[in-house]
């Protein structure tokens, strides 16, 4: 198929005749690739114009961008949705940075170091990592409310309690992925700088973490947006309503039929979403190489 | 206690200091200081989890606070040092959490067997207090600070106060003559006027319990009218030896039972019991109760048939789009390839919401545009609701595989297709033969892991749809889309309802298992055991 391709492109340039040729091989794939755009797109386009809409509901919108108002994103400022964002981006980053410096910090002493056990260790994280903690949130919940008698800060209703229980899993889910990465810098560094006398939190502040920057902006990244989109957990751990994250504050605006608000929900998602967009269409070379290696949204 | 593990911290690092100095000075003294924040942390965990009598948490604590310093004081525990703070919070959030699980399971814990003997005890105690024939009443004044209710009472010209949570002390004050406290130290006194006034704040002075001392049996004090308090005493004696609740009042004698209940000799129960190990039976309730049986099959194979046929259409839809769009032929394929990706890119709890709205039967304009406005009550009809849950999911998911197939097509050696295409195979030959069995090798593991995680995909099925339309036919708490994670969610009733720990935590442990069995597959699929 590959070695046809660029001879039938040359010969329908040189013989129109061959026009319908070049549509039924290529040129349908047009129309298709603007149905699948409209079918990827369109739920975004229409958040879009809703949240611009002024009458501040879903139903007003028969026509896209029928009218211009930022009302629904004024009517945020009256909710405590900047609050969920600056809760979320606590949590969030708190969560990420934990999780890159304990992912890499195990990584390095899984590439570099021999020990024993490592093999056995290894192979415990690795299954580990197959069990999802949000099956276990019950014990979790339980677990904070025992915590919470004795330590407040750890206790259900606490951001720092939540952040705790994400990184609970910064062990497993990252090491794997750093792993491969750290094993594919070359040994002969290390001793190179160990015979110049470099201790090995010199090598690994000095020259393994920026040699390994990108794994850890993927890393980093794959952890924020997962503590973004939590939901269960940050369900049952945050109770009071200001120190909820986007997730729990944005499903209580919606889950009610009667008393929805669609509108500044609207307003708050293109808000919220268009970051975490931006971050992902930019880091999609690395995002794809980090899925592949095991890692699964969706 | 600052001072305390000041003098504490430094102690170990004197023989080490030498060493530190030697290789690095400022990387030697962070160390330090970091440590010195750990055991300062960590003294004050133990000492607030002696003061609440939390023993295990004492123990673990301190267990990890003595591994702490021996691993970064020690010369031996190089790989440890690196490993040990990832290591705490695994152990603590994953692998105890898993294990804690296994626990609850085989308990009752949950509505009406809420913590130990002793805490159902002081709630009987409690429950049934009467006021005192003929006890002394006391000129009371309602005290507050901030939202914080409490009693102020006299006694022998001693102010003493109390709220629901701390028992009366006696605190500096004046009283009139009357021997009502008119001033009393830290706290402010309520006017009786707003206690006439302010019907809401007249409800929790009269709610409101304060015991005597900390021992439940020597009562509390409340108040009718907001103006003098009397002691209340519970009705019920405790007997400790026999185990036995007695009420004084009724005579009726409550004694405990192995299932963690105070039954009495009359046949009635009190409403606080504690758990107890029950052992298997919250697994041989699931499938034998007669209200949980029938909902929890249906969910099981919902879940199953979800996390199945989510993962089935949504390779396949990504799929035909990378074999459609891996040509070169096609102009602008990266800027093709952004737009399609976008869903992958927009959060899930958003997009889940998103067609929450859109799906609306009255005002969602998936009725609108494309059903020529049509009544169709996508969430609310049991086979509608599934069908949009794999629809939703299907747009969210898509993408993923349309990367993931891409990645692999182009990794396909050219010289097999070329020597296929010499043997005469053609197109749909080529496909079927060829790239569909080289693909399935490297995209299996992925799809295994993507059922593992559809399996548990909490977010899209509750946001959409809550897990309803509710079944009808039964009194439990559950929908024609619950997969078996909404349901533990419901059942264990951490959001409200009826608390069922022990059952919610039984069927997390069939998830674990299924899990488990799915990802054991996984595992020999990919073989990344031979990477080391």
């Amino acid at each position: 198929m590959t070695a046809q391709a660029p001879a039938a492109s040359k010969a329908s340039r040189r013989r129109p005749t061959r026009r319908s040729r070049w549509w039924a091989e290529v040129g349908w794939k047009y129309p298709f690739a603007a149905l699948i755009i409209f079918y990827a797109a369109f739920p975004l386009v229409f958040v879009l114009s809703a949240s611009l809409d002024e009458s501040g509901s879903l139903s007003g919108t028969e026509t896209l961008f029928s009218s211009f108002s930022l009302a629904n994103y004024q009517a945020l400022n009256d909710t405590l949705f900047w609050t969920w964002v600056g809760n979320t981006l606590v949590i969030g980053i708190a969560a990420a940075v934990g999780a890159v410096l304990m992912g890499a910090a195990a990584a390095y002493a899984f590439s570099r170091f021999r020990f024993k056990g490592r093999r056995g260790s290894l192979t415990g994280l690795l299954i580990l990592q197959m069990f999802p903690q949000t099956i276990a949130f019950v014990a979790i919940f339980l677990l904070l409310i025992s915590l919470g008698e004795v330590v407040p800060a750890l206790g259900i209703d606490s951001k720092i309690a939540l952040i705790c229980v994400y990184l609970g899993t910064a062990l497993g889910a990252n090491t794997f992925l750093m792993y491969g990465f750290f094993n594919s810098i070359p040994m002969e560094m290390d001793e190179a700088a160990k015979i110049d006398g470099a201790s090995h939190a010199q090598i690994f502040w000095g020259m393994i973490i920026p040699l390994v920057r990108p794994v850890l902006a993927v890393v980093g990244l794959l952890a924020f947006v997962s503590a973004f989109g939590d939901f269960i957990l940050a369900r049952i751990v945050l109770v009071s309503n200001d120190n909820w994250t986007l997730a729990v504050g944005m499903y209580q605006w919606v889950s009610d039929q009667l008393t929805a608000r669609w509108g500044i929900f609207s307003a708050g998602t293109v808000i919220a979403a268009i970051p975490v967009l931006v971050l992902f269409l930019a880091l999609q070379r690395y995002i794809v190489g980090g899925l592949t290696a095991g890692s699964v949204k969706g | 206690m600052s001072i305390d593990t000041a003098e504490k911290a430094p102690a170990p690092q004197r023989d080490s200091l030498a060493r530190g100095l030697t290789g690095l000075g400022w990387g030697f003294i962070v160390k330090l200081l970091l440590m010195m924040i750990v055991n300062a942390l960590g003294v004050a965990g133990i000492m607030a989890a002696w003061n609440a009598e939390a023993w295990v948490i004492l123990g673990a604590s301190a267990i990890f606070l003595v591994a702490a310093d021996w691993v970064y004081f020690s010369r031996r525990a190089l790989p440890l040092k690196y490993i040990y703070p990832g290591l705490i919070f695994l152990l603590v959030f994953q692998v105890f959490a898993m294990g804690y699980t296994a626990y609850v399971a085989t308990t009752n814990y949950g509505a009406g067997h809420q913590g130990t003997m002793e805490q159902a005890v002081d709630a009987a105690l409690i429950q049934s207090e009467r006021e005192v024939e003929g006890s002394a009443s006391y000129p009371l004044a309602v005290v507050r600070d901030g939202d914080t209710l409490g009693f102020a009472i006299s006694e022998d010209g001693v102010v003493e106060v109390g709220t629901a949570e701390e028992p009366l002390t006696a605190v500096d004050g004046s009283v009139d003559e009357s021997g009502r406290p008119t001033e009393v130290a830290g706290w402010e006194i309520v006017d009786r006027g707003a206690l006439l006034s302010d019907q809401e704040l007249a409800q929790q002075v009269t709610d409101l319990r304060v015991p005597v001392s900390d021992n439940a049996d020597d009562g509390s004090l409340r108040t009718r009218e907001g103006s003098t308090a009397k002691v209340f005493r519970s009705s019920m004696e405790w007997d400790a030896d026999a185990r036995t609740l007695t009420d004084v009042d009724s005579g009726v004698v409550y004694s405990a039972n192995e299932y963690g209940t105070f039954v009495g000799d009359d046949g009635s129960t009190l409403p606080a019991g504690w758990y107890v190990n029950v052992g298997f039976e919250n697994f041989t309730r699931a499938v034998t109760d007669a209200d949980y049986r029938e909902p929890l099959i249906r969910v099981t194979l919902w879940t199953f048939a979800f996390a199945f046929l989510t993962v089935a259409t949504s390779f396949l839809l990504g799929l035909l789009f990378a074999l459609v769009f891996n040509d070169e032929r096609v102009r602008g394929r990266k800027v093709l390839r952004t737009l399609f990706i976008l869903p992958y890119a927009f959060p899930a709890f958003l997009t889940a919401l998103l067609w929450r709205g859109m799906l609306n039967p009255e005002f969602g304009i998936i009725n609108k545009w494309f059903f020529f406005g049509a009544d169709i009550n996508w969430l609310g009809d049991p086979w509608l609701a599934k069908f949009s849950i794999l629809f939703v999911n299907l747009w969210l998911s898509f993408p993923y595989w349309f990367l993931v197939c891409t990645g692999a097509l182009q990794s396909l050696s050219s010289e097999t297709m070329e020597a296929a295409q010499i043997d005469g195979a053609g197109r749909w030959r080529q496909f079927r033969s060829i790239t569909f069995p080289l693909l399935l090798v490297s995209t299996a593991p992925l799809a295994i892991a993507s059922f593992a995680f559809n399996f548990n995909n909490f977010t899209i099925i509750y946001m959409l749809t809550n897990g309803g339309p509710r079944f009808d036919d039964t009194s439990v708490p559950l929908g024609a889309t619950d997969i078996l994670i909404t349901a533990i969610y419901q059942i264990s009733g951490v959001a409200g309802g009826r608390a069922d720990y022990g059952l919610a935590a039984a069927l997390s442990i069939v998830v674990f298992v299924v899990v488990g069995i799915v990802s054991a597959i996984a595992f020999r699929q990919t073989k990344k055991l031979e990477e080391f």
